[in-house]
């Protein structure tokens, strides 16, 4: 493993061989690393854990701002109003807000030999954030050497995201949501953990950008072999303070022509809401409660994961 | 990656590794068949990278702890984030666990000497720590934990920083 600047001499003429030695390949028997025994038996680890949840449902997207993390937040409130026992990942390592919007800021993770206990919302929520973890208002940052960083902090975030969700006393949940950073190459590394998601949300608004990207994503996903997809469009008009007609946000496409092009079924339609904003925000989602048009979209979206692939209703 | 002794056509056996303190890591390999040792230098990013996986070249001398590299790695992190777990350590193997459940039932208790110590180390990782003291010196068979079982711990275990 030397410095390959430094390496001396001409170099060798493609096809040409400085001596005749065996292959990797031609080498039997276990490396003396021990480097893949132990990355399987973190792998082990991590599908041990994932052996007592229900449903892993990941919420993408690809774009950024179009709101996943309080959808997530708001689904995950309205699958406990359902009875259902929810936990939830914040994956977005460098821009946390999911643990804010579930009310978990302030809490102490409790550290047990068995594992990381998560913290536990007013709704009754589990989660994990990086929020958690780092001094308020600090970014993200990693010790190691300053220099060629970019080689190993994906590495160190990806290990991170699977401690996530292998290092935490989780117990038994009915659902495990996955808040997924944007970025096409954060779902394909979150794939590389957990290679087979039983459902996942595209979030997307009406917008050509965000089509665009969700349509990238949804290719991704189906090349990768995911079954079970839905396209969530948020932010799908702007209901009024006082109730009335939704008007509209966007110009773009709308989430239904969306959805038709990236050949995915629309699982909900969420208008943006002010209210529901802020208590978000605020650490205190909605979810399904109450009767605004927010509420019922979450309450219908609840429903649809509910019968979806490994979920409650699915099972019945 | 395995290393091979050309003129023996024999894979070398992980003889031992250690840590200058530099970032760099240095790995040693011995031939069952000549006896030809090799060192295989790495240098900081290369060491780096295989850290950044959470694992340790020749296998791991204590068990993976729950949030390690997280905990390990990150700057600026919480102080108070963690709490340590409320039942007591021997409790909590046994229900985990069964089958360590007799060298858990030993009760190791720390002197004041190695509590003090531990208060040296950063609240953010000390119950990582002070659980990978707790377990060698059950494996051990040691009752209390003083400042000296704490050193041989760091040498036998190849801990670095402990």
């Amino acid at each position: 493993m030397s410095d390959t600047t430094a390496d001396a001499g001409a170099p060798m003429q493609e096809g040409a061989k400085a001596r005749e030695v065996r292959g990797y390949a031609d080498v039997s028997g276990p490396t003396e690393s021990k480097m893949v025994e132990q990355i399987g038996s973190q792998v082990a680890r991590l599908k041990a854990r994932l052996a007592d949840v229900g449903a892993v449902v990941v919420i993408a997207s690809g774009k950024g701002g179009v709101g996943k993390s309080a959808v997530t937040a708001n689904l995950a409130v309205a699958l406990v109003a359902r009875g259902a026992r929810v936990g939830a990942v914040d994956a977005d390592l460098n821009g946390p807000s999911l643990g804010r919007m579930l009310g978990l800021l302030g809490s102490r993770l409790e550290d047990r030999p068995d594992g990381i206990v998560p913290a536990r919302g007013p709704s009754g929520v589990l989660g994990i954030s990086t929020e958690l973890l780092i001094e308020e208002g600090a970014p993200l940052k990693w010790k190691g050497p300053d220099s060629d960083k970019f080689v190993w902090q994906g590495v160190t975030e990806a290990v991170t995201l699977r401690e996530f969700m292998s290092d935490v006393v989780w117990g038994e949940l009915d659902y495990l949501l996955i808040d997924i950073p944007p970025g096409t190459d954060k779902i394909g590394r979150f794939l590389d953990l957990v290679s087979e998601p039983d459902q996942v949300l595209l979030v997307t608004i009406p917008s050509e950008v965000a089509s665009s990207v969700v349509s990238r994503s949804a290719t991704q996903l189906k090349e990768a072999g995911v079954a079970c997809m839905g396209v969530v469009g948020n932010m799908s008009g702007y209901a009024q303070p006082g109730g009335g007609d939704l008007l509209p946000l966007f110009t773009g496409p709308d989430v239904s022509d969306v959805a038709e092009s990236a050949g995915l079924e629309l699982w909900a339609e969420i208008p943006f809401d002010p209210a529901f904003g802020t208590l978000t925000d605020q650490g205190a989602p909605p979810g399904s409660d109450g009767d605004s048009a927010a509420a019922r979209a979450f309450a219908a979206l609840a429903e649809r994961v509910e019968q979806g692939p490994g979920g409650r209703e699915s099972q019945r | 990656m395995k290393f091979l002794c050309i003129p023996c056509d024999e894979v070398m056996k992980f003889a031992d590794r250690d840590l200058p303190g530099d970032g760099t890591i240095t790995a040693l390999f011995t031939c069952g068949a000549c006896g030809r040792d090799m060192a295989m230098l790495a240098n900081p990013m290369e060491t780096q990278l295989v850290s950044s996986l959470g694992i340790e070249i020749g296998g791991r001398t204590v068990p993976e702890q729950p949030f390690q590299q997280t905990r390990s790695k990150l700057e600026s992190p919480k102080d108070d984030a963690f709490v340590e777990a409320t039942a007591g350590d021997a409790s909590i193997d046994a229900a985990v666990n069964p089958a360590e459940a007799p060298a858990a039932r030993l009760s190791v208790t720390w002197s004041d000497e190695a509590d003090d110590r531990l208060t040296n180390v950063p609240k953010f990782v000390r119950g990582m720590v002070k659980r990978i003291y707790t377990d060698y010196a059950k494996e051990k068979g040691i009752p209390l934990i003083t400042p000296d079982v704490m050193d041989r711990a760091r040498t036998d275990l190849g801990l670095e920083g402990m």
